[in-house]
């Protein structure tokens, strides 16, 4: 078997006093999608500034096999004085892609998100959803083979999170990025991974691990599986122990 | 189109009606409260108007001093807004620019402008220049101030995102940062414009010297005590400076309207 693409040996983390992540130890296989749920305030994303770099672990190792990482933020993080089409175009521009590069991929990551009739619209004329989907093609465009996500769709109201799930799970399925998703919905975690960590409170340290063993596309009325209700509720079981 | 000017008409009824309710005022005031050999210290609003737009002495006066008084507050907002501009853009890149800078910005803000008005004119003369230094002075905190508040405003996640691809400082200014500041920049050159016309009255009162502008005629309509003519050019000073404050927030909504919350109308 391969390496894994991203592996965390006994990191811990603290600001000043206070210890964020404590001895964490996990790794992430190719293609495979990761859920990490924990109640807030839980160091999660730290794990995930940690992965990426933004910040630096106090003591332990990371590893990470690939230079093309992907990160969506809590919030959309667009810019509001440029459309969709130059928001989506901003991060190949960083990148120095190519301009015929640049056009013909974001065509076609407009269409992959369903934004290609809201290319001119500026971000304030966008939905909550929208944006988030522009945050993603945004990231996509780059074919990231390791995609880091933020909690991207918790200020969503739960329908419009339900079928961004469907969407990034379909999305997921076509081109099979190395997931981590942080997420304190244990359905949204469930629904989307095929393996979950869960973290306890603070100082963040890993409680439980689960196997998901739904095969993908999965469709969205698993959740009212018995298998899939056994599952939350153990996961949530894990989760609100002493925590 | 018939809908646009029916809005106009509802947006423009209310400031018209406070306008006939002062001029009202003005007149009960002129006829009613003051006795006939008082009158002068408030004449009536029609010869007010009289004075000062009908008789073409008088009129040639106020628009040459409106013209000057114009020119020197608009080279003078330049000046500050170039200088501010940049002020604010050092500030925001390091903690100790901002911390060496901030007390001077102040300064200017609170320094008695008066009090400083001679001595710029010993240094400078009192023409033209020396009028120009005071308006750059008394207009240029509310561009540094609020440039600098744009500047400061993106969120840590939008840097974050570049900070991911590797951007450089020039990017992060370019891409994000002055961007972002522009809806606040406008902002603060609405308040400064304003500023602006202030100064340059100021100046030219103080100076009395060189080519009169609007100071120097309220000036001497003051000492001549015409106060027709005084009030007439007081009200285009006042004119003056609605329709620069206008200005600026007609071109900030056109520049940043149609993505900034703050200026969309």
């Amino acid at each position: 078997m391969a390496d894994p693409v991203l592996t965390f040996s006994n990191v811990s983390k603290s600001f000043k006093e206070i210890r964020a992540l404590e001895e964490v130890n996990f790794s992430i296989n190719q293609g495979e999608f990761l859920a990490l749920i924990g109640p807030s305030g839980c160091g999660k994303s730290t794990v995930l500034r940690l992965a990426s770099g933004l910040d630096k672990q106090t003591t332990g190792e990371i590893d990470i096999l690939t230079k093309k990482v992907g990160y969506v933020f809590q919030d959309p993080t667009l810019f509001p004085w440029r459309t969709v089409r130059k928001n989506v175009e901003l991060l190949a521009e960083l990148e120095n892609y190519d301009k015929e590069t640049i056009y013909k991929k974001t065509e076609e990551i407009l269409s992959l998100v369903g934004l290609t009739e809201f290319e001119n619209h500026y971000p304030i004329a966008l939905s909550g959803g929208m944006k988030m989907r522009a945050s993603l093609a945004r990231s996509l465009l780059l074919d990231p083979e390791l995609f880091l996500f933020d909690e991207p769709f918790g200020a969503l109201d739960l329908i419009t999170r339900g079928r961004l799930n469907l969407e990034l799970m379909q999305l997921y399925v076509k081109k099979k990025f190395t997931s981590m998703f942080v997420t304190h919905s244990v359905e949204e975690g469930i629904f989307l991974s095929s393996r979950v960590i869960v973290f306890s409170g603070r100082p963040g340290k890993i409680k439980g691990e689960f196997k998901i063993p739904f095969e993908y596309p999965r469709d969205p009325k698993i959740k009212f599986s018995s298998a899939f209700g056994k599952l939350s509720l153990e996961i949530s079981k894990v989760l609100e122990e002493n925590s | 189109m018939e809908k646009m000017y029916i809005t106009y008409l509802k947006n423009s009824i209310p400031p018209l009606l406070v306008l006939i309710f002062v001029v009202c005022i003005h007149y009960t005031i002129t006829y009613v409260v003051l006795e006939p050999t008082r009158r002068f210290l408030l004449p009536p609003p029609h010869s007010i108007i009289y004075e000062g737009f009908f008789v073409p002495k008088h009129r040639d006066e106020i628009i040459r001093g409106l013209l000057i008084t114009t020119k020197v507050s608009l080279i003078g907002l330049s000046i500050a807004y170039i200088i501010g501009f940049i002020t604010a853009l050092l500030m925001s890149q390091a903690k100790w620019i901002e911390r060496s800078l901030y007390p001077w910005a102040v300064f200017t803000q609170t320094v008695p402008i008066l009090a400083l008005v001679p001595i710029i004119g010993f240094w400078f003369g009192f023409d033209i220049l020396a009028r120009i230094i005071v308006v750059v002075i008394i207009s240029i905190f509310p561009i540094i101030i609020n440039t600098l508040t744009g500047l400061r405003g993106a969120s840590s996640n939008l840097h974050d995102l570049l900070t991911l691809h590797n951007a450089t400082r020039w990017t992060r200014a370019t891409k994000l940062m002055i961007p972002y500041s522009l809806p606040d920049m406008f902002t603060g050159l609405r308040t400064s414009a304003g500023l602006a016309i202030i100064g340059s009255i100021v100046g030219d009162f103080f100076f009395g010297r060189g080519s009169p502008g609007l100071g120097m005629l309220l000036k001497a309509y003051g000492q001549r005590l015409r106060t027709e003519e005084l009030l007439s050019a007081t009200l285009v000073s006042c004119l003056l400076g609605i329709t620069v404050f206008w200005c600026f927030s007609y071109m900030g909504r056109k520049l940043v309207g149609h993505w900034s919350e703050s200026w969309s109308s």
